[in-house]
């Protein structure tokens, strides 16, 4: 069983919702994120739901020079990480990306370099511990690269590739990692958007994540549904493709 | 943190409105919003919102403050019981979380999604009313935030004509942020339950008396049963088990996908199953032991069943009157509504006690009659006439429920609505906080 947990954006809606399915199971949490106060209310909250302890620091992904120092702060604190799962990401603004690189760099940093620096610091920590999994949300949208939204995509996409090859390469130490990819979820960050049929709670998403996470999963479509659709949406020839607006 | 309009409707899903709905992760972000709202020149106007189980326009306007990111636990005490938590919390939580621990909410509506904001603002009820009164009744202290951005703290002793404004006040003193709310130790969760068949109105009143020290008591009513048998019911009475097993209510169940055509629901259809359950066998010498989920949600384990009531969506018709007049207003009521054709399909009994010091608090010490109508337009005439009815007999309907009673009717069935009305312009919430609902009823 899980016992001591690493959360990274722990303040996005999904992610506060896997937290407390893990808070219920008792698990030891220890959350990472940009705003303090949100950080200690969810704090409180999780003990009251069961978490045996939780921890929390503030930290920008993007601060890339700290992430050594963050995840020594993490395991001193943890002693061995039993999961570590990355949740934070940030929806791009593609017509602006599409301008202006800083823009483009800027949420390439966030949604895929932090992730992978983090990543290496973590897996070279995590792969002495010889077990243990790593889990990062990553999207369906990196699947396949769209007109409307492909900043987003590919840097999606890097972290799904990159978390290929990374499982590889932790595989003989025991080590699993996921690749969790959400479809339409109705959060902070799509708060704009006209919600339909396809969308999904972040407490559906989170329930996903945990039971995938259980299962030891390589790849979670959350909720189920999204594989299908991703199959169909990947299977249509690029001539065609390529005139579709969405 | 807002977006554009879109449309939005309650329970009842009668009526629909276009709402920006805004969604405040902190009390912070509803300060930034009450003072700079672009909406007009004139500042901020909407209305708080939890679960949206309210079956009219109680929580409907052009701007919404909706409650969703305000859903921490805050603190417990595992000694007293006493739980504070933000607004935005839901019963379904609390239950999910106290239950296996032993404790279980003093009062609990019939579906257990709503907001403890929502439970706050409408002042909700159970099936233990005649013993434990209101939600209300059982707050420690609630924290408000009002037009001006101010925080405040509200207490039956601090702030005390505040509190007894802001339970039951609809949402229109201001945005409650959390509370602490006293929790109860139970014996064990399940509910054993004793069911009484009646054979008409007066029967099921005078059973409901004869069983006043019960906890929980409610009557599923036959309203299409007329004669003799008018009235006739089934009484349900319950008090929790005492074996220490403590199990939170489950969801589940199955769902409504869509809104099916709303002529399934006709006076056959409604009359033949009212007669079948009334029928059906039942030992009411012998106790059953019914999970506190089956016992306190029958309802919450099939989604979505407003959408039974088709596109157009449903009434709820609750009103209460005092005991000196139940027996004729609510042979009236159903006689009058059987009359026009107008069955429902569930009509729930309940006995109150006495009601409270909130301004506009529903119950009073009576007899409260709920009823479900889909919506056609034949139907409103037909409630207006209910409206004379219970006025007649000094009773009133529950904000909770209403969608279209009007400003004449509310003002004469809540005497402090006056009271209620000055609070308001001197806290600015006149201008702040409004929903189709108030608007309606003249505030
Ligand atoms: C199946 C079913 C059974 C029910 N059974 C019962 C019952 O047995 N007894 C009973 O009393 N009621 C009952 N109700 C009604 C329900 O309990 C109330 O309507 C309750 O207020 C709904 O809570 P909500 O969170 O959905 O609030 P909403 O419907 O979203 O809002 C209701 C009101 O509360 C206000 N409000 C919500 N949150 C806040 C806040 N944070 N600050 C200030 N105001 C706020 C809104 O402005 C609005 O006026 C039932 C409803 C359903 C659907
Ligand atoms: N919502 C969807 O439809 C959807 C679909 C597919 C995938 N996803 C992915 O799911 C994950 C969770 O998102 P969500 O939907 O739960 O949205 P969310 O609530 O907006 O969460 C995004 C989180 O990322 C954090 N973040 C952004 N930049 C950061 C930075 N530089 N440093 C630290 N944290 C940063 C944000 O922190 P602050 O709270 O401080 O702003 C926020 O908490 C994201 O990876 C997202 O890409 C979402």
């Amino acid at each position: 069983m899980l016992k001591n947990i690493l959360v990274v954006g722990a303040n996005s809606a999904i992610a506060k919702s896997v937290s407390r399915l893990y808070a219920e199971e008792h698990c030891r949490l220890y959350l990472l994120a940009r705003n303090e106060e949100e950080l200690a209310l969810q704090k409180q909250d999780l003990l009251i739901r069961g978490a045996s302890e939780v921890d929390y620091s503030v930290f920008d992904v993007n601060n890339f020079s700290l992430h050594d120092a963050i995840v020594d702060q993490v395991l001193d604190s943890l002693g061995s990480i039993d999961l570590a799962i990355l949740c934070h990401g940030s929806l791009p603004d593609q017509a602006l990306c599409a301008e202006n690189f800083d823009a483009a760099l800027k949420e390439f940093n966030t949604n895929a370099l932090s992730v992978i620096s983090l990543l290496t610091s973590l897996a070279n920590h995590m792969s002495i511990q010889r077990c243990g999994c790593i889990a990062v949300i990553t999207s369906v949208a990196g699947d396949r690269g769209r007109q409307s939204n492909y900043i987003y995509g590919a840097a999606k996409g890097m972290v799904s590739l990159y978390l290929q090859g990374l499982r590889g390469r932790l595989h003989p130490s025991g080590i699993h990692v996921v690749d969790i990819r959400p479809g339409f979820v109705d959060t902070p960050m799509t708060h704009t958007f006209k919600k339909g049929a396809l969308w999904a709670s972040p407490e559906q998403v989170a329930e996903c994540i945990v039971n995938g996470i259980r299962k030891k999963k390589h790849t979670i479509y959350a909720p189920w549904f999204w594989r299908v659709i991703m199959m169909i949406v990947c299977s249509v020839p690029e001539v065609i493709f390529k005139r579709l607006k969405f | 943190m807002s977006s554009e309009p879109t449309s939005l409707h309650s329970w009842g899903r009668y009526p629909v409105t276009d709402a920006v709905v805004h969604v405040p992760r902190s009390a912070q972000d509803i300060q930034y919003l009450l003072q700079h709202t672009d909406a007009s020149a004139t500042g901020f106007s909407g209305i708080a919102r939890g679960f949206g189980r309210s079956y009219g326009d109680s929580a409907l306007a052009s701007h919404i403050v909706h409650t969703r990111l305000l859903d921490h636990f805050l603190e417990f005490g595992a000694d007293t019981g006493v739980l504070t938590c933000a607004a935005g919390v839901s019963l379904d939580t609390i239950l999910h979380h106290f239950t296996p621990r032993g404790w279980f909410l003093p009062v609990v509506p019939g579906t257990r999604y709503v907001s403890v904001g929502g439970a706050i603002a409408s002042d909700v009820h159970g099936k233990n009313h005649h013993i434990d009164g209101t939600f209300g009744q059982h707050l420690q202290s609630l924290r408000l935030l009002l037009a001006s951005g101010e925080v405040v703290n509200c207490s039956a002793v601090e702030n005390s004509i505040l509190f007894h404004a802001t339970c039951g006040g609809m949402g229109l003193t201001g945005v409650i942020l959390d509370a602490s709310i006293v929790l109860r130790r139970i014996p064990g969760s399940a509910v054993m339950q004793r069911t009484l068949r009646t054979q008409n109105l007066q029967e099921v009143i005078e059973k409901f008396e004869a069983n006043v020290a019960t906890t929980y008591s409610v009557a599923w009513l036959d309203c299409l049963a007329n004669g003799s048998a008018l009235g006739r019911s089934l009484l349900f009475l319950g008090e929790h088990a005492a074996d220490g097993h403590y199990q939170a209510p489950r969801s589940g169940g199955i769902s409504v996908p869509f809104s099916t055509p709303s002529f399934l629901l006709n006076r056959y259809s409604i009359g033949a199953f009212n007669a079948l359950y009334h029928k059906r066998p039942i030992n009411s010498e012998r106790e059953q032991r019914i999970e506190a989920g089956n016992y306190f949600f029958p309802l919450d384990s099939i989604a979505h069943w407003n959408r039974l009531y088709g596109k157009r969506g449903f009434l709820q018709y609750q009103f209460v009157v005092p005991d000196e007049s139940a027996h004729a207003a609510i042979s009236r009521v159903l006689s009058t509504s059987s009359a026009a054709g107008k069955g429902s399909f569930l009509s729930v009994l309940k006995k109150f006690g006495p009601g409270n010091d909130n301004l506009l608090s529903f119950p009073i010490q009576g007899y409260t009659l709920a009823m479900d109508f889909k919506w056609e337009k034949s139907l409103l005439p037909m409630l207006d006439e209910l409206d004379r009815i219970v006025l007649d007999h000094g009773g009133r309907l529950y904000l909770a429920k209403d969608a279209r009673m009007s400003e004449d009717v509310f003002r004469r069935s809540y005497p402090r609505w006056e009271e209620f009305a000055q609070l308001r312009t001197q806290l600015g919430a006149d201008k702040a906080f409004n929903s189709l609902q108030s608007r309606r009823l003249g505030f």
